[in-house]
């Protein structure tokens, strides 16, 4: 199978419909001062544009450099910029945003260093796009749609204006 | 003590990751602006209700200190445990050596009981370098201050002190003053301010505390201390350690404060919106006035915080660069022997 074989859906769609199923999942669980949280790079691209479209008061970003399991593997990555969250989050319900759920991994990482800012009420997870290939118990409360790949493939976000997938 | 290699080269990998920190001479400026952006980013993750991060969790880090240094030692030793890294302090100016152990044996020692990281301070000019290329590959050594050669921590918390309060090292004029001679941290702070783009590097200091070699080095070297300060935006005070008025390089602590002491008075010739650092532990009234220390313009106590937070980011890249160059290594060894696993 050629890598153009597969469909990529249409990011900024997908980003249209995760809005109004976050404005509904916030509904339904009645949950209280909802922050968004998008993981550096592409999470942070996406819950910037759910933030303006919820018009949500504020945004958190969330840097994993220092909390990923590869350390020993991989070295840091060059580019760890740190994370920028609001000054609490103690009882806040989280709504943690990420472009694309694989192993799970990243997630772990991330809700580590969401318990090293605080105690949140809740964390929900939504993701761009799940593409299996889970090493870890972990599934998104919500996901704009869901693909099979090639395990040697890798899909790419880039934005922020507009947000588009591409696949290698 | 002898050196065999280059210490620029010795502490990169072959990809020009940074493996072991021991001098500020040599490196690239993308690689100092890492260390500053990474600092950076550890200033907020300490400004947290949990201070550390998992970085560097299961690592044994070693403070070996063959010279006496309380405060260097101890934020070295908050920087590992806000890394998650296990610490052991030894003071070595009063154990081992001191009962005939060679540096080496003390090291090796040190290596049988599986430490990742030695943090080293050595009255040698060299000694860090001569551990770096002696230690067994995987371990990372910081160089924490040796002889008069270098204390490139010290050197790259002053230059994040001055990006952060000034916005950038580019442009800036900055005077360094007092003991040059003797001072480790001025011939780090010398190498990284020309590689960061500094517009120009004034050292002041009495004859026979400023050596001739400061020129080649790139400063400006001024006995008048009025000249000197005229102008610049970062002004930098050098720690007068007592003993050299027993060299008899300096006639009294009196004399030494009204030519080189840092005055309200003095520091009004400086730009109006200079800074005033001092490495610490300061000397009041001997080369700095307390109204300076303690006024507006002082980023004394920053230094301090920063100091934390350049320290992590050395520690994490040398154990980054370690462990990358460890994982390199091993899969050119698998692909030698095949593939049989």
């Amino acid at each position: 199978m050629t890598s153009s074989a597969t469909a990529l859906p249409d990011a900024e769609a997908l980003c249209q419909q995760l809005s109004s199923d976050i404005k509904q999942l916030i509904a339904e669980k009645e949950l209280k001062q909802p922050l968004l949280i998008g993981i550096r790079t592409g999470g942070a691209w996406l819950a910037q544009r759910l933030q303006q479209s919820l018009e949500l008061p504020e945004l958190g970003i969330l840097d994993i450099s220092f909390y990923r399991d590869d350390f020993d593997e991989r070295g840091l990555a060059t580019q760890a910029k740190g994370s920028e969250l609001p000054d609490s989050i103690e009882d806040r319900a989280i709504i943690l945003v990420d472009d694309v759920l694989m192993s799970g991994r990243t997630i772990r990482a991330a809700m580590n260093e969401i318990f090293d800012y605080g105690r949140p009420t809740s964390i929900h997870l939504v993701s761009l796009l799940d593409i299996g290939q889970r090493q870890l118990p972990i599934q998104a409360d919500l996901v704009g749609a869901s693909i099979t790949i090639n395990p040697e493939q890798k899909i790419k976000l880039s934005g922020p204006n507009p947000l588009q997938l591409s696949i290698g | 003590m002898t050196r065999h290699s280059d210490p620029t080269q010795v502490q990169l990998t072959a990809d020009g990751r940074l493996k072991h920190f021991l001098t500020t001479e040599g490196l690239s400026k993308d690689l100092l602006t890492e260390i500053l952006d990474l600092a950076d980013s550890f200033i907020s993750t300490q400004e947290r209700a949990v201070k550390k991060v998992p970085l560097l969790r299961g690592k044994t880090v070693v403070n070996l200190f063959f010279e006496n240094s309380t405060r260097t030692r101890s934020t070295f030793e908050l920087a590992a445990k806000r890394l998650s890294a296990d610490i052991l302090n030894l003071d070595i100016a009063r154990s081992a050596t001191s009962k005939g152990e060679t540096l080496m044996d003390t090291l090796w020692n040190l290596e049988a009981m599986y430490s990742d990281m030695f943090v080293v301070r050595h009255a040698d000019s060299g000694a860090a370098h001569f551990i770096a290329e002696q230690v067994t590959p995987g371990v990372a050594i910081i160089n924490a201050g040796d002889g008069r050669h270098a204390h490139p921590t010290q050197a790259m918390l002053d230059m994040l002190t001055i990006r952060r309060h000034k916005g950038t090292l580019e442009g800036q004029t900055v005077a360094i003053v007092g003991d040059i001679l003797h001072s480790r941290v001025a011939r780090s702070q010398i190498h990284a301010l020309h590689t960061l783009g500094a517009k120009e590097i004034r050292v002041i200091g009495p004859a026979t505390l400023v050596p001739k070699e400061m020129e080649e080095l790139g400063a400006k070297i001024y006995f008048d201390m009025e000249q000197g300060l005229a102008g610049v935006d970062v002004v930098i005070m050098l720690r007068l350690q007592k003993e050299r008025m027993s060299d008899a390089l300096l006639p009294s602590e009196g004399e030494y404060f009204k030519l080189y002491g840092l005055t309200e008075a003095k520091l009004a010739l400086a730009k109006p919106d200079a800074i005033v650092m001092h490495p610490g532990p300061i000397n009041r009234g001997v080369e700095i006035d307390s109204a300076v220390a303690d006024g507006d313009q002082s980023v004394i106590l920053n230094q301090v915080s920063y100091g934390i937070a350049v320290r992590m980011a050395v520690m994490a890249m040398a154990m980054s660069g370690q462990a990358a160059e460890q994982a390199a290594q091993k899969n050119e060894s698998q692909e030698t022997t095949g593939d049989d696993a």
